[in-house]
């Protein structure tokens, strides 16, 4: 298998897989935010592996994109399940397929 | 280690993605965070691995309870978890990982493989910080304090209802 980045890579691309089918297949609104959490995550796995295994770690560049990373999925986590509260509030359901129209 | 870890992370994010409650959806996906911590300790990355624990442990968990429990998600849905077009997006997911697994496979003989421990620790972090990162910084100070009265915002409108 190469070197142990390789591992690291797989593990990551299999977890944005399960949160991209998660994301696509689940009807509550809140599972769906999670699978795109799963995403983001999958995400912050590489850059801290490339981090950690580059020539150059003292750089830090890859250590300050998941920092960076981590902040901006917490804010998006806020602002989504706001959002997901407020639609409960207005039509009384979290479920996607019956939420097809974009005026109340 | 490596095996022990991957298999809890990828079982918490499986179970998260398939459970049928959303609150066990919940802590299996808290498990799937905590995992990810684990990598990030494992791989040195002390800082991340912490804050990792901090935001996702501690905030966006208790977060999304709160979501659930506010929007009567813990009741089982007469319809089935899943959407009407999962087949649909299932295949996708799964083509999506069969392109990153050939990519990665195909390029590991030319992955970067330093061995050496990296030295750097959190006051490295925070000079780096305040030094060459600090407008990412800034606006990131101004994306969070934007997003955080946004979303009071958008859940506490109450919206007069016409009847």
């Amino acid at each position: 298998m190469g070197t142990p980045l390789t591992g690291y890579l797989v593990v990551a691309a299999l977890l944005f897989s399960i949160g991209l089918a998660g994301a696509l297949v689940r009807r509550n609104a809140i599972m769906v935010l999670i699978g795109i959490e799963l995403m983001l995550n999958a995400a912050n796995l590489n850059f801290i592996a490339f981090w950690r295994y580059s020539p150059h770690p003292e750089a830090l560049t890859g250590m300050m994109f998941a920092i960076f990373s981590i902040a901006v999925a917490a804010a998006e986590a806020a602002v989504g399940l706001g959002l997901v509260i407020s639609i409960h509030r207005h039509t009384g359901t979290t479920d996607l397929d019956k939420m097809n129209r974009m005026k109340g | 280690m490596f095996y022990l870890i991957a298999a809890l992370t990828l079982a918490g994010a499986l179970a998260a993605m398939t459970l049928k409650h959303l609150v066990h959806a919940a802590l299996a996906v808290t498990v799937a965070f905590g995992g990810l911590a684990l990598f990030f300790l494992s791989l040195d990355a002390q800082f991340a691995g912490f804050a990792q624990i901090l935001v996702y442990i501690g905030a966006v968990a208790i977060l999304v309870v709160f979501a659930i429990l506010l929007t009567r998600g813990s009741e089982l849905p007469k319809d089935g978890v899943f959407s009407r077009t999962w087949f649909v997006g299932l295949p996708i997911a799964a083509g999506i990982f069969a392109v990153l697994g050939w990519a990665v496979i195909a390029s590991s003989k030319a992955l970067p493989s330093e061995t050496a421990t990296p030295a750097v620790n959190v006051h490295d972090i925070g000079v780096a910080l305040v030094g060459r990162y600090v407008l990412p910084l800034e606006i990131l100070a101004l994306l969070l304090t934007a997003a955080t009265i946004g979303a009071v915002i958008v859940a506490l409108h109450e919206k007069e209802r016409a009847k």
